[in-house]
């Protein structure tokens, strides 16, 4: 089948990271001029006339550029040419104005740095692994034959699925159908984890995405750590603007000066890792003032006396000590918050692993909520409302018996998805372990980025049999593939019908606007064409997947050809209300059917049930707290290629206090070397931003920068990767979230001198 | 700390970081155009005085140069177009407020005329010329017969040219560095300056020459006078031409200002030139090309440095 | 009718939405850009503040890049919006040197290029693309010679500056303070 003096790079061989650059000659000869001339057969003149806007034909679809899905509607210029993304009117996500990844969504179809074609790694004559372009029908039969063989000698629980994205409801089903459960998103353990145990501890009910935070009509929102406006999560975004217009205080707590803060009435500049100390002073303050809702707290929660007594010895002063906030700021703050109730939010955030204790501070943040009584309230938590779209119709999946969590030891009971980390670490084989991993298939997530401990990432790679990549771009781990799968962008596929909870149930329709690019594919059709060569047919029985989408509509009342034309269908809540009625008696799916200020489950599991302040490590004489965060323009490091977004913003720089600028004669714009406390030397340079914004004792870096694939022509060498400098992987014992706050980071100027010493 | 930065990636091609959106070509054409005002500004000055014959330097030979130079000028300038193939446009209207289109019509103006006076002087080149055809000789006849009146057009549109060049600067009150009314007067001067010095190289009679060095020297002190007073006006000033000032006041711009133009363009070629009035031999081109030289870096270094004073961030 | 663009500071994000919407709706080159964001810092740590400003051609009442241009390319439109007729520019650069916000770039196709107000849109009754974008809402365009308009209203409740005033060029985006 193949030609005879290649040979497949088999199993347990070490991977050699292969850069993908041979096959990036065409691409390359056209980049850079290539945006500009899709757009430069119009005239810019055209500007000025009105015709070309009404001659438009509009698809819909709805966004992939980050977890917040906005739907829009694709706009063609009359050569046929995608032009702009529009957000959809009646989207409450986004209420027809996406964000500037949305917009910039072109971005992802235009870029010609895109994997084009199927690719199987192979080892030349002389030994070297490189990439061969094949044809699809290769690439699976490659693909299936391997989950086979993986199949019949090690059970089909031995393989595993990394997802980000829409592709993961095929990819999962596929796996399912395969035999495994080992499906995980590093958006739970890396990410949302412990927000949604600890809420779910606390309300029996986890956040999930959006959240249903009420910000357009709160009175009162406090962010911890949390930069709406930094992180465009669009609709809150959206609605902490309203709040602002309607007069709204905002208190930050942050080491920050973020944009959030500076749009605050109260901004706490917390030394970093203490926001446990303060959090438990405002609960004193709060319950001590008696500024709790009384009668919600009566009637709907568990255990305020056993709280009330244990939060005593945390004074105001007390924190002080700790947090560096004065005692003044946190008592106004607090009566702030207790005068906004119940329409208060302390925001649960959303990137919330941070020091290995993050369940007990979001806990904390919750144990806020409930005392203000703001869950269920007007301005405080919503009740959000899903659609239920039933699945089409296949076989049952066969029933599972080993899983990920075999390799935990019983730990991270509490956790309710998967953990990437723990698939992870249970392909990497040890002594207790029957059976460890052989299998990947990573869906749109770079996972060598995105997992904390990239040493420990590669390490289990090395161990797999087979590691399937899909994905739209060429990323780190695209490197390490034995089969590489294009996907095609969102704007040139079918997908899953939308559906997400919210205020009102809602459902939106993604359909292609252009015909894929190169020979890339849909994640629906590979997985299909893939169950066709492993015998799992039965669990993809549709035709056409517009037959699929058309059978799940008409289950909802709707059909393929309304939702073409409207794109979003916003259907009546069944439940009556938003908000909790006064008085209304509810059961919460708690063990003891109430909001547990003291914790059960986590009692049950042997962790303290009330939130405790640890002090965390501090940086060294020299070194800094490495705090990473967003910005606006990009989504983590998937849009670091794309070129409007580029354009707007290419590298990162690393923030750095005046003060300790000026102590190591930094100047703006100077090149420097980060280095942490494990002699971890960044890849490549980052320029330096003398700003105000950053505490003295801390740099702020934007994550999502410094690649090191050269075939992202963009986004290759631009600033420094804090990935890449997270070595301390602070793992939160109750769920197993992976904090990455563990690092500290000092400055160099030259890299040589310390290989040599 | 006050930090003013844009944060979007706005990097515009010859905006970003600073302007740059005018090269070698604007300050060439100024300096060419400048040097063009100066020399008929003389030369039609002694036909109206009536003194041609003792200034036939002035008058008769060194305009020859003037055609050359203004068609390099436009040159220049038609390179620095970027939307080249629509420079007709220019010609289509006339803007009162626009010192480009002033520009663009005066010398539409000034080019014929000084090829008509380089033409009816071409005897002074080549005596035995003959223009072969009755027409041209009876043009040549009625343009010498009114060759008064013509100095008087002559006259007017060279001071405009010789202002002109100072003002497609001065007009822009975006560029704090351009927007001061003595960069007109300056221009000129340092034009009249140039001028004077290309008559000096090519007069014949001893008498024409210190007559020129004289002129000369008054005009680099006219100059100098007001450079002192464009800065102390500068300083005198809003914030933003406070700064742009110090670029040349212990800025970027201090040493190539103060020692091209200032010592080397000016006050050297004063010294060589009172020299030579005190009897001393020096060389005549060198005060010439010294005076040509700070004339043409006055311009240069103006547009440049113009370019980079702001109002903003 | 006067067209103008009022914009919240106390909103603006800074995201850049205004940006990329601007380039996708005008086929702006990558590379170039009619509006950016402006962020301003004061203070020392941790007193400070921060002023965020989406920026773009201020449509001056008076305009000196109309004022300069040789050929008449450079004018006002109906409700004042300056535009470019690209047919007339011969890419001289006076304007862009005229300009005290540096609003203004030489397109790669040669003529000078820069924000129209989106007039195409206007004239068809829509707000101008980066407006209509915005996720903050910080934008409000319209016709300040009518009171009810939504940019008249806003500047009557709130209080407003406009950008190097002292230049003198009348500019007719505002910035609510």
């Amino acid at each position: 089948m193949f030609a005879e003096n290649y040979q497949i790079s088999m199993s347990n061989s070490r991977r050699d990271f292969i850069k993908i650059t041979s096959l990036s000659a065409a691409g390359l000869a056209i980049s850079g001029k290539y945006l500009y001339s899709a757009h430069a057969s119009q005239s810019a003149q055209q500007t000025l006339t009105e015709s070309a806007a009404a001659e438009m034909v509009r698809t819909s679809t709805y966004c992939e550029v980050c977890f917040w899905k906005c739907a829009g509607w694709v706009y063609k210029n009359e050569d046929g040419n995608i032009k702009k993304i529009i957000g959809n009117d009646d989207d409450t996500n986004c209420n027809g104005r996406l964000c500037p990844r949305g917009t910039g969504g072109v971005g992802m179809y235009y870029d010609e740095d895109r994997l084009k074609t199927p690719l199987l790694r192979v080892t030349g004559e002389d030994g070297k692994q490189t990439y061969k372009e094949v044809s699809w029908d290769e690439a699976l039969d490659f693909v299936a034959k391997k989950l086979q063989q993986i199949k019949a000698e090690h059970g089909p629980e031995c393989t595993a699925l990394f997802t980000h994205g829409s592709g993961g409801h095929y990819w999962g089903n596929l796996l399912k159908a395969f035999g495994s459960t080992n499906i995980a998103a590093p958006s739970y353990a890396q990410c949302r984890g412990p927000r949604e145990v600890a809420f779910l501890a606390t309300f029996g009910e986890s956040l999930d995405s959006p959240e249903p935070t009420d910000i357009r009509d709160t009175r009162c929102l406090v962010l911890i750590g949390s930069h709406i406006g930094e992180n465009m999560h669009n609709g809150q975004v959206q609605e902490m603007s309203d709040a602002i217009d309607k007069g709204a205080a905002i208190i930050t707590v942050d080491p920050r000066y973020s944009t959030a803060a500076s749009k605050s009435k109260f901004w706490l500049p917390i030394k970093p890792a203490t926001d446990i100390a303060l959090l438990l002073a405002w609960i004193r303050e709060i319950i001590n003032n008696n500024w709790y809702d009384r009668e919600y707290v009566e009637k709907y929660t568990y255990g305020f006396e056993e709280l009330k007594a244990y939060i005593q010895p945390f004074t105001a002063e007390w924190a002080y000590g700790i947090t560096t906030i004065k005692p003044d700021q946190i008592k106004e703050s607090a009566r702030e918050m207790a005068d906004a109730a119940p329409a208060v939010i302390i925001h649960p955030g959303r990137h919330v692993t941070w020091y290995g204790d993050d369940t007990q501070r979001l806990r904390a943040v919750a144990i806020l909520n409930a005392l203000l009584g703001s869950w269920g309230r007007r301005g405080g938590y919503y009740k959000p409302e899903k659609l239920d779209v039933p699945e089409y119709p296949h076989p049952p999946f066969p029933p599972v018996t080993r899983n990920w969590r075999m390799a935990m030891g019983g730990k991270y009971a509490l956790a309710d998805l998967a953990l990437a980390n723990g698939v992870c670490d249970a392909t990497i084989p040890s002594p207790e372990l029957d059976c460890n991993i052989r299998g990947w298939i990573v869906n749109g997530t770079n996972l060598v980025m995105t997992l904390p401990d990239k040493k420990k990432t590669i390490d289990a790679i090395n161990n797999l049999e087979l590691l399937v990549v899909v994905d739209t771009m060429p990323m780190e781990i695209t490197g390490y593939a034995d089969v590489v799968l294009p996907e095609c962008t969102y704007l040139e596929r079918w997908d899953d019908i939308r559906v997400v909870h919210g205020r009102v149930p809602n459902i939106a329709l993604r359909m292609p606007a252009a015909e894929p690019k190169y020979n890339s594919k849909p994640a629906y059709w590979m997985a299909k064409e893939l169950s066709k060569k492993m015998g799992l047919e039965a669990y993809f029985a549709w035709e056409k997947f517009e037959d699929m989408l058309e059978w799940q509509l008409k289950e909802v009342g709707s059909s393929l050809e309304e939702m073409k034309r409207i794109g979003v269908k916003n259907y009546p809540r069944t439940a009556d209300d938003l908000y909790f009625t006064p008085g209304e008696e509810i059961e919460f799916s708690t063990n003891t059917g109430k909001i547990e200020l003291m914790s059960t489950a986590f009692q049950g599991e042997g962790f303290d049930p009330f939130p405790v302040y640890t002090p965390h490590m501090e940086p060294p004489a020299g070194f800094y707290y490495l705090n990473y965060g967003r910005a606006p323009m990009h989504t983590f490091s998937r849009t670091a290629n794309n070129p409007y977004l580029t354009d707007l913003m290419d590298e990162n720089k690393v923030w750095v206090n005046p003060k300790i600028a000026k102590e190591w004669g930094l100047k703006n714009d100077q090149l420097v070397y980060l280095e942490n406390q494990d002699g971890i030397i960044s890849d490549f340079m980052v320029k330096v931003r003398v700003t105000e914004r950053v505490r003295f004792d801390s740099v702020y870096i934007v994550h999502g920068f410094g690649h090191s694939d050269k075939k992202l022509s963009r986004a290759f060498g631009k600033g420094v990767s804090d990935s890449q400098l997270i070595t301390r992987v602070l793992v939160d014992p109750i769920m197993g979230g992976t904090g990455m706050r563990g690092n500290f980071v000092t400055f160099r100027f030259d890299k040589e001198s310390e290989v040599k010493s | 700390m006050r930090e003013e930065i844009i944060t979007s990636g706005r990097l515009n091609p010859n905006i970003d970081p600073f302007l740059q959106i005018w090269h070698w070509h604007i300050p060439l054409y100024l300096f060419l155009g400048g040097l063009a005002a100066g020399i008929m500004f003389f030369a039609s000055l002694y036909t109206v005085l009536g003194k041609e014959n003792k200034y036939r330097g002035a008058v008769r030979r060194a305009p020859v140069v003037v055609p050359f130079l203004l068609i390099i000028g436009l040159t220049a300038l038609f390179f620095d177009l970027k939307h080249k193939l629509y420079f007709w446009q220019l010609y289509t209207t006339i803007r009162i407020q626009s010192p480009m289109s002033w520009g663009a019509w005066t010398l539409m103006a000034i080019t014929p005329l000084s090829m008509v006076w380089v033409a009816i002087h071409i005897r002074e080149f080549f005596p035995k010329w003959d223009w072969k055809f009755d027409i041209l000789n009876e043009v040549e006849a009625f343009f010498i017969k009114y060759k008064k009146p013509l100095a008087w057009v002559i006259l007017y549109f060279s001071v405009i040219l010789g202002i002109y060049t100072g003002i497609l600067f001065s007009a822009f009150n975006a560029r704090p560095l351009w927007n001061t009314s003595i960069l007109g007067p300056l221009f000129l001067t340092s034009g009249l300056s140039a001028g004077s010095a290309v008559i000096i190289m090519f007069s014949q009679r001893q008498k024409e020459r210190i007559n020129f060095a004289k002129i000369d020297i008054m005009l680099i002190g006219i100059e100098l006078f007001l450079i002192i007073h464009m800065f102390m006006g500068f300083l005198a000033s809003t914030e933003v031409q406070i700064e742009a000032a110090n670029m040349f006041l212990g800025g970027q711009y201090t040493a190539p200002f103060w020692i091209f133009v200032v010592i080397i363009g000016m006050i050297l070629p004063a010294i060589l030139e009172f020299l030579e009035l005190r009897k001393f031999h020096i060389p005549v081109i060198i005060p010439v090309i010294l005076v040509l030289f700070g004339s043409l870096m006055l311009r240069f270094i103006f547009a440049y440095a113009g370019q980079m004073s702001r109002w903003l961030y | 009718m006067r067209y103008a663009m009022a914009i919240d500071t106390k909103k603006c994000v800074g995201c850049s939405d205004c940006v990329v919407a601007c380039q996708t709706e005008n086929n702006v080159p990558i590379g170039y850009c009619r509006d950016w964001i402006v962020e301003v810092t004061d203070g020392t740590y941790p007193q400070l503040e921060i002023e965020l400003r989406s920026e773009r051609c201020n449509h001056c009442d008076n305009s000196p890049c109309v004022r300069c241009c040789p050929t008449g390319a450079s004018h006002y439109e109906a409700g004042g919006i300056v535009v470019v007729t690209h047919h007339e520019c011969i890419g001289c650069g006076a304007c862009i040197t005229s300009c005290p916000y540096d609003a203004r770039y030489s397109h790669p196709e040669g003529y000078v290029d820069k924000c129209t107000f989106c007039l195409h849109r206007v004239k068809k009754g829509q707000q101008p693309a980066c407006v209509a974008v915005c996720p903050t809402k910080c934008m409000y365009f319209g016709d300040l010679d009518d009171p009810n308009s939504e940019v008249s209203v806003i500047m009557k409740k709130r209080k407003h500056k406009t950008l190097i005033p002292e230049a003198g060029t009348k500019p007719q985006v505002y910035y609510l303070i």
